[in-house]
């Protein structure tokens, strides 16, 4: 196991292709780049329209994940290539674009989709070509492909454990919630699934309220108002926000201008990364609160090496990490390892060699694929410092399994998805011993 | 330096010594003569739970630093909320960072303390709490009269019954008539509080009375709690659900004021958004789909005014928003002007040319501003001046929103005034009714077109300064604001400013008046809706334009 100086002092995960490292550097006047016919994967993030903001960062992540495999000898002595491509924040596009780097350019996997139904409409694509998708963006759950791992957070990953700590001392002891969301699928199931939760924790149902808005939304005076009267019912209040995107900006600048802070109404959010914060006057948001698998100010070795490529990478050293960049980081080393595995990109094998497989994550922990196509994360609760970041307050002491489908919907809580024999089902019905079919969600 | 540095621990483990000797001789001093336990060494535990990792310990301990008050309570206190205050990975010594100098927290002698081996002392919420209440507890005693008043309030909104004896003293000594009121409100709320001392039912009733009387969303927090506590006697307990449904029927009675407030401010964000569009559209017959962007140019322009007053003079860094006003109107002004003689006047008389050409150019201003300052939002900030709320009666005004409805009548005033007083706007609507009289007459036709122009896209620019306070600043701002501006003079009457402003108002307040009926979605397409079978009736809008030149 020797490698040159020049590779190791690059080295960037543990999991190193060492061998073919060391196999190129005895060629004599190699390039960095290994030699061979390219493994093509796909990248399907929109670089054009609304989501734009938030998937062009995750497109980078993948470019430059596939630029430092390449320096440390590609994956079975081959190099990658990615091909991006731009379904432009349009579902239907996202459809046909995976199609096209299935069947045309025959990627070996892909690595997209932001909101969930960008990813319900490549779906069936992927189930019809055999392809492969690694997801790395926290989603409502309900849902369990064969063709897809998800590497971003599910319900009890995210949801689950943050509203736990609302309930909990430390988080102030919540008694009523209001319950704050983007009119779409991701803030309706998971509020669906929140609401049956809470119900079952003795929370009545007249101190929960639930409250969608319009994407964009920039006006949140009525509704900021209506919360500061929900929260003086004499209980203390807390605010779960499936806010998507822009309008976060407003409706927090609402609460600062009505004189709400974190320690009268605490508000969890689900969708506000660093990112997102990047962009706001954060000093009226101290305290308020976040639920994530990751954030940029945990203090490990790899994430202080991530941090650092990245914004080598970027040649910018004020960009910000997030943990969709993290889950990404996961997914694309998790594939890595599983080509390694069995010596090919061949998608059956490729699948079946996934489950079980092993990654360090950047905060410190391993991340392991379940059978059900999801992996171990461990959830932080983090509070907004004045300079943008988050302090992590609270954490769950192990990893915690991904659960595809909920126990907290009376439809699916029999379910389960296990994508090994000889089960191999995406909806077990564990009570009645079969498997419901091609239905997903 | 480094005999400083020697001193420094070996000096306060003398100290420990010293005080832990004391210790035992008070304790037995204690057992004797049932004394008050020594205060210095007490004080040396309190400050010690801040030094652990435990979010629980560092609130109790701050509780005990405010219990026990001392001349280090409020330093050691604020440092904690500012993040000043630092621990040693070892032992419990604590330091407060004074800019490059390091203090003792327990004794405020100058320290120089091993910084590699310092963490911040952890802070999350319920220590936040915790401060909070300390800092009012110690200030409601020795505070300047301003501080005492919001101790007071945060005393009040906490209504912990464990403040009572505080309470009482701070009573027995202020003359403040405002002061006084306050503190027994919260004095009421307390007692009427889980975790109360047993009083009679009468002291109870009063305390239900005084807060019915102050009335708000606080007291009304107050009394449905106590209207469920079943310590509290039954009378007390139907009294205090009695005065919350009165202090509900007086807030609704509030709420269609503020309702209207709400309405009247989400118009005047419309108004100041359609006014550019008024001229440009109403005026010029251009349907120039580029109008957000110009906004948006504007917001950014408010940006980049407070970073360069930030980098130039930071003293004035609040007030880089009075500089942004005439910035953002001049920048987009200019390049208002730039567009319409570079594309739009090519293509006078043909709309929909214009629609498509300014739509093209909407998307490219969008892209240049992407590739300059980025995907992500910017940041610009609210200056402290326009921060927060007040109350008018029941009404809550928040400044930002009040300041834009005036910024709104203000915008109006000198354009309806730049339109009816001066040569440029007697110009203009001479050019707009007969543009070959105008031109035989001697008026430059095409200077006042490129020079209306500007002036519109000039009012994009200030509506882009006031949505900037409001809104987030991204290369999409424009977008959100299009569609509605459109709406606004379709509906008001094409042309005609007045009829801006009242459908901006009406959509405004009708907007604002569903919403909490039927919930922000539902509203939002009811009102398009409404608005669209107004215009199939009345297709000229509200406020329609008559006389000769408006067929044209």
């Amino acid at each position: 196991m020797t490698t040159s100086p020049r590779f190791s002092r690059r080295d960037f995960t543990k999991f190193s292709l060492a061998a073919s490292a060391a196999m190129l550097a005895g060629v004599k006047g190699a390039a960095a780049a290994p030699k061979g016919e390219p493994i093509r994967i796909g990248v399907l993030h929109s670089l054009s329209g609304t989501m734009a903001i938030s998937e062009t960062t995750l497109k980078d992540v993948i470019l430059m994940l596939v630029e430092l495999q390449n320096r440390k000898g590609g994956v079975l002595g081959r190099p990658l290539e990615a091909v991006v491509v731009d379904p432009a924040s349009n579902w239907p596009l996202f459809a046909e674009k995976a199609r096209q780097l299935l069947a045309v350019d025959k990627v070996a996997s892909v690595f997209g989709c932001w909101t969930s139904v960008s990813r319900k409409s490549v779906l069936p694509v992927f189930e019809e070509l055999n392809g492969i998708l690694f997801y790395p963006v926290q989603y409502e759950g309900q849902e369990c492909s064969r063709n897809v791992f998800y590497t971003g957070a599910a319900p009890n990953q995210q949801a689950i454990p943050a509203v736990d700590y609302l309930l909990s001392a430390d988080g102030g002891g919540a008694k009523r919630f209001a319950l704050i969301g983007t009119d779409y699928v991701y803030p309706r199931t998971t509020n669906q699934i929140l609401q049956n939760y809470l119900k079952s924790k003795g929370i009545a149902d007249a101190d929960i309220m639930v409250n969608y808005t319009p994407f964009g939304q920039s006006d949140w005076q009525t509704i900021v108002s209506q919360l500061k009267a929900f929260g003086s019912a004499g209980k203390k209040t807390a605010v779960v926000s499936t806010i998507n995107g822009d309008a976060n900006v407003p409706f927090y600048k609402e609460l600062g201008a009505q004189g709400i802070t974190a320690t009268d109404i605490p508000v969890m959010a689900f969708s506000v990364g660093e990112e997102e914060l990047a962009g706001m006057d954060t000093k009226p948001l101290v305290g308020q609160l976040a639920a994530w698998n990751y954030f940029e100010s945990i203090d490990s070795p790899a994430n202080k090496s991530f941090i650092k490529e990245w914004h080598t990478y970027t040649k910018n050293p004020k960009r910000t990490t997030n943990d969709p960049m993290e889950a990404s980081y996961i997914g694309f080393n998790l594939w890595v390892q599983a080509v390694e595995k069995v010596g090919s990109t061949d998608h059956d094998k490729v699948i079946d060699a996934m489950v079980g497989l092993k990654q360090a994550n950047l905060t410190g922990g391993t991340a392991k694929v379940l059978p059900n196509h999801h992996i171990t994360k461990p959830v932080y609760i983090g509070e907004i410092q004045d300079d943008g970041q988050f302090n992590v307050v609270w954490q769950t002491p192990k990893e915690v399994p991904g659960m595809a489908w909920s126990p907290y919907v009376a439809e699916t809580k029999n379910l389960i998805g296990d994508w090994t024999k000889p089960i191999n089902c995406g909806n077990y019905d564990t009570v009645k011993k079969a498997c419901l079919g091609a239905k997903h969600g | 330096m480094a005999d400083v540095a020697m001193s420094g621990p070996a000096a306060l483990s003398g100290r420990k010594l010293w005080n832990g000797a004391r210790g035992i001789f008070a304790a037995v001093l204690l057992s004797l003569l049932f004394i008050q336990p020594d205060s210095a060494r007490a004080d040396e535990d309190a400050f010690a739970g801040l030094a652990t990792t435990q979010f629980n310990t560092i609130a109790s301990s701050v509780d005990q630093i405010a219990q026990q008050g001392g001349p280090r309570a409020l330093p050691v206190l604020r440092a904690l909320a500012d993040k000043k205050l630092f621990a040693a990975s070892e032992g419990d010594a604590l330091f407060i960072r004074k800019g490059d100098s390091w203090e003792d927290a327990r004794s405020g002698v100058p320290a120089t303390p091993d910084e590699t081996t310092l963490r911040p002392v952890r802070v999350n919420n319920r220590v936040r709490l915790a401060v909070a209440a300390a800092e009012a507890e110690l200030e409601l005693v020795s505070g300047t009269p301003a501080e005492r008043q919001a101790s007071a309030t945060v005393f009040y909104q906490r209504h912990d019954p464990a403040m009572l004896p505080a309470i009482d003293k701070a009573l027995s000594k202020t003359d403040d008539a405002t002061l006084k009121d306050t503190l027994l409100n919260a004095r009421a709320a307390a007692l009427l509080s889980p975790g109360a001392p047993a009083s009679d039912a009468q002291a109870q009733q009063q305390a239900v009375a005084k807060l019915r009387a102050a009335g708000g969303l606080d007291a009304r927090g107050i009394l449905a709690q106590a209207s469920t506590e079943e310590t509290l006697d039954p009378a007390t307990r139907k009294a205090a659900e009695e005065a919350v449904s009165s202090i509900d029927f007086e807030l609704r009675l509030w709420g269609f004021g503020q309702d209207a407030f709400y309405g009247m401010s989400l118009g005047s964000v419309l108004l100041l958004a359609a006014m550019g569009l008024a001229i440009t559209f109403g005026v010029m017959g251009v349907i120039n789909m580029a109008h957000g962007e110009l906004m948006m140019i504007g917001a950014y322009t408010t940006w980049l005014t407070q970073k360069a007053v930030l980098s130039v003079a930071p003293a004035l860094g609040s007030f880089s928003l009075v500089l942004a006003i005439p910035a953002a109107f001049l920048v987009c002004g200019a390049l208002g002007i730039v567009i319409e003689r570079g594309l739009i006047r090519f293509l006078y008389g043909r709309p929909l040319e214009t629609l498509l050409a300014t739509w093209g150019l909407s998307l490219i201003l969008q892209q240049v501003i992407r590739s300059l300052f980025g995907p992500t939002n910017v940041a610009v900030t609210t200056p402290p001046w326009l921060s927060g709320s007040f109350h008018l009666g029941g009404i809550e005004v928040t400044i930002d929103r009040l300041a834009i409805m005036i910024f709104a009548v203000v915008v109006m005033a000198g354009l309806t005034l730049v339109l009816r007083r001066t040569p440029l706007g007697l110009q203009m609507r001479a050019v707009t009714q007969n543009r070959r009289m105008a031109a035989l007459m001697g008026i430059r036709t095409a200077r006042v077109d490129a020079l209306t122009f500007g002036l519109g896209s000039g009012i994009a620019g200030l509506a882009g300064v006031a949505v900037s306070q409001i809104d987030n600043v991204s290369p999409n701002l424009g977008q959100s604001y299009i569609i509605d501006s459109f709406l606004v003079v379709v509906f008001g009457g094409v042309g005609n400013l007045w009829g801006t402003l009242a459908a901006a108002a009406t959509l405004g307040i009708g907007g604002k008046a569903l919403e909490p009926l039927v919930g922000a979605v539902s509203g939002k397409i009811l009102l398009l809706v409404l608005v669209i079978l107004y215009i199939q009736r009345h297709p000229r809008g509200m406020f329609p334009l008559r006389g000769r030149g408006v067929e044209s």
